[in-house]
């Protein structure tokens, strides 16, 4: 995630380490680079040239704290502005006291609303609430099939009617609602272009006729500069509550988010990181923000931990993560938790360091499988301390597993960095020191 | 011969009325608001052309070249600056093209003509591969669809509707089984059918996931097991609104499945599509049609040198 936009910022601020002092002419050069990075990363033209003017005005205007060299000092200024760009806080969903409270999902066509209603439908369940999904895309072929094929799935209802319109449908839902003890309502709208006007004002209708308590506008992270447009357009006929940014699992830069977020003023709520039904995450601004520069996102990979094991264990693995005791035993069995937490490449990539692995995206779910045999087939010993295995024991472990020495040896060798990088970040006293070694190469 | 002399530059026009307004007529704008090239003029330029998705590279190119022309070239009245940005612009968008001369021409006559349709989630693979049954069938083609997404909830019922609107069979399964069962299963029907053409749909998977990637591949030898010289062509669907990630997606669909030409939807919807550009550019691979409106047969063979025109061409006065 943001992989691309974390790269090419480090080559550009690559440029900013090892100045002397700030001035108006090295600071220039760099973020002339920041600036066409972040153009590059789709972020809209008007955005970008803000963000930059205030990184220049701030980067001249402060003095620079001696203990940090003047790049440090400058990244440090680009992440608070990132931050800022993005919003601070972090929004949740607004629930109504009265039942149902009614969530509205509307976005244009293919960003993925009726897989986000889903995964919302999902989240609310699994969080105790009672949620009823709405079909109301009547124009889309089999836009109604998907939804109830997603609500078997999830176990959740899912209200159609073939032969309503989609203002009626919205209508009836509430009261269906009621009736049948469902205390959320998920309308899944159908998809628009957004210059087509018939559509927007279908959907002011069922806003007006509803009353939503959230509305959320679906955008896929993907688009380019037409982004803040879009969001622009729908903003000022449903003024929506939130943002949901979908695909962000791809490669994408995603600047769209960072856009969309400063045009409209409206908070990113949620990111939809997989084609799984629990692959949406809370969007979180901070840790956005030090992904794309690279940090990892160790806060994240814990909350996530957190759901799927008990507090205790997530807490011991926190610890464990902190001081780099981690072992291979340890490893096996977060393993086991991790396959119940969503794909590998998404948890990997919460851990800081982690992308300087390789391409996540590279890491095959099928893999993981041979990772078990290899780990299986070693002695208790072996997996608490795994600098004991030596020639013979890896033959044997090559064996047992049935794979190659040289597997065997590319876990070891992956396992040993992963610790290394880890016993790094606990050892990063401050941020800038942080930085310093993640650029310092 | 074929669909090009169908091709219909007003229908174009139309469909490309939005992108008109935010580039060429903001264009226009700033050349008799500004009349001269200086600083000011290149940067509001420059935003013109990177808010269109044209992307950093190609816009500091046109930008070169206008200052390197603007010295050399005098210009004395507002209009021979509108000229010559125009003129700028309209020749750099397009550094080189692949243009197929008809994309609707089938470049094997081995029967059946396998046509694979890929991309990644949400750009318009079904809509498309609707437009292009529809178009086939009414050049008097047998055509055959096999509705080889069996991971996306309702895809098959989907697929089932344009079918019904194009007038052609389709193969399909259970939703959740193997696709490359289905393509193997399309194909054979088709010989047995002694079909035309067999369009493929595939599951729309980010770009970046290996393993789907594989599966991709998978369908693709399946495909050539049962034809040998099959698929004929692979077509990646774009979405218009996509931003310079457009590039990564051509690229790495490239390296999976060799792309013979790319597919640009929702054109009509966006005021930008800048990103077509950028592709062309970047990649030798023909874009082959665009989509430019939601009816079937909306779908335009693609010529850089018209699509320009379309753009560029001065309003009636």
């Amino acid at each position: 995630m943001f992989e691309t936009l974390t790269e090419k910022l480090d080559g550009a601020l690559k440029k900013l380490r090892g100045q002397g002092r700030i001035s108006k002419e090295n600071t220039e050069e760099a973020l002339r680079e920041v600036r066409r990075v972040l153009l590059d990363a789709d972020v809209h033209f008007n955005v970008v040239k803000t963000f930059i003017e205030n990184v220049q005005t701030k980067a001249l205007g402060q003095e620079v704290i001696s203990s940090i060299t003047p790049g440090q000092f400058i990244i440090k200024i680009i992440y608070d502005e990132i931050v800022a760009l993005m919003g601070t806080t972090q929004a949740e969903i607004t629930f109504s006291n009265e039942i149902p409270s009614v969530i509205m999902v509307a976005g244009l066509q293919g960003s993925g609303k009726t897989t986000f209603s889903g995964k919302l439908a999902r989240l609310l369940k699994s969080k105790g609430r009672h949620p009823l999904l709405v079909a109301a895309d009547v124009y889309r072929p089999a836009a109604i099939d998907q939804l109830e094929v997603l609500g078997q799935e999830i176990e959740v209802p899912v209200f159609a009617d073939r032969k309503a319109s989609a203002l009626e449908i919205a209508k009836k839902s509430i009261q269906f609602a009621k009736e049948n003890a469902r205390d959320t309502v998920i309308i899944d709208t159908a998809g628009r272009l957004a210059i087509d006007e018939e559509m927007m004002r279908e959907v002011e209708n069922i806003k007006s006729a509803v009353a939503p308590d959230e509305i959320l506008f679906v955008v896929d992270s993907m688009t380019g500069q037409d982004a803040v447009n879009t969001a622009k357009a729908f903003h000022d006929k449903l003024d929506f509550d939130g943002v949901v940014l979908t695909k962000l699992d791809g490669d994408t830069r995603g600047g769209a988010a960072l856009s969309i977020r400063s045009v409209v003023g409206k908070p990113i709520k949620f990111v939809g990181i997989g084609e799984k039904l629990d692959a949406l995450e809370p969007f979180y601004p901070e840790r956005m923000a030090s992904r794309i520069l690279g940090m990892g996102d160790i806060v994240s990979l814990v909350e996530k931990a957190q759901q799927t094991f008990d507090q205790k264990k997530a807490e011991k693995l926190q610890q464990k993560l902190v001081k780099a005791q981690f072992t291979l035993e340890d490893f096996y069995d977060q393993l086991q938790e991790i396959k119940k937490m969503g794909s590998l490449s998404q948890v990997l990539s919460m851990i800081p360091g982690a992308n300087k692995l390789g391409n996540l995206n590279d890491v095959d779910e099928k893999e993981l499988k041979y990772v078990e045999a290899i780990i299986l087939s070693m002695t208790k010993d072996e997996r608490n301390k795994p600098e004991i295995i030596n020639g013979s024991r890896r033959q044997r472990i090559a064996k047992g597993s049935g794979t190659s020495i040289q597997e065997v040896n590319k876990l070891l060798k992956q396992f040993f960095e992963m610790q290394k990088m880890m016993k790094n970040f606990s050892k990063g006293k401050n941020f800038a020191r942080m930085l310093g070694q993640r650029f310092g190469r | 011969m074929g669909f090009f002399d169908t091709f219909k530059l007003s229908r174009l026009k139309e469909g490309l009325t939005k992108t008109r307004d935010s580039l060429v007529a903001k264009v226009n704008r700033l050349v008799f608001a500004k009349g001269k090239i200086d600083k000011e003029f290149l940067d509001q330029l420059e935003e013109i052309l990177i808010s269109c998705d044209v992307g950093v590279d190609a816009s500091s190119r046109i930008l070169d070249n206008i200052k390197e022309k603007a010295k050399s070239h005098k210009y004395e009245s507002p209009e021979e600056l509108d000229e010559l940005v125009r003129s700028e612009i309209a020749e750099n968008l397009f550094q080189t093209s692949h243009d197929v001369d008809d994309p609707f021409q089938l470049v094997s006559q081995n029967k059946p003509y396998v046509i694979m349709v890929v991309g990644v989630n949400g750009v318009g693979k079904t809509t498309t591969i609707g437009k292009l049954a529809y178009n086939y069938k009414s050049s008097g083609k047998k055509v055959l669809i096999g509705a080889a997404d069996t991971f996306r909830a309702a895809a098959n019922e989907q697929l089932e509707v344009w079918a019904k609107r194009a007038d052609v069979q389709i193969i399909q399964q259970m939703q959740g089984s193997d696709p490359a069962a289905v393509a193997f299963d399309t194909v054979q029907a088709a010989k047995a059918r002694e079909t035309d053409i067999v369009i493929i749909d595939t599951a729309g998977r980010l770009h970046t996931k290996t393993n789907l990637m594989e599966e991709l591949k998978k369908i693709k030898r399946v495909i050539t097991k049962v034809v040998s010289d099959a698929p004929h062509e692979v077509l990646l669907v774009i979405d218009a609104t996509t931003g310079q990630n457009a590039i990564q997606q051509a690229k790495q669909f490239n390296d999976a499945v060799g792309l013979t030409g790319i597919v640009v939807t929702k054109l009509d919807g966006t005021a930008k599509g800048g990103v077509i550009f950028a592709i062309c550019n970047a990649l030798k691979i023909p874009v082959r049609f665009i989509g430019v409106g939601e009816k079937i047969d909306d779908l335009q063979p693609f010529n850089s040198k018209k699509f320009v025109e379309a753009l560029f061409e001065k309003e009636q006065p």
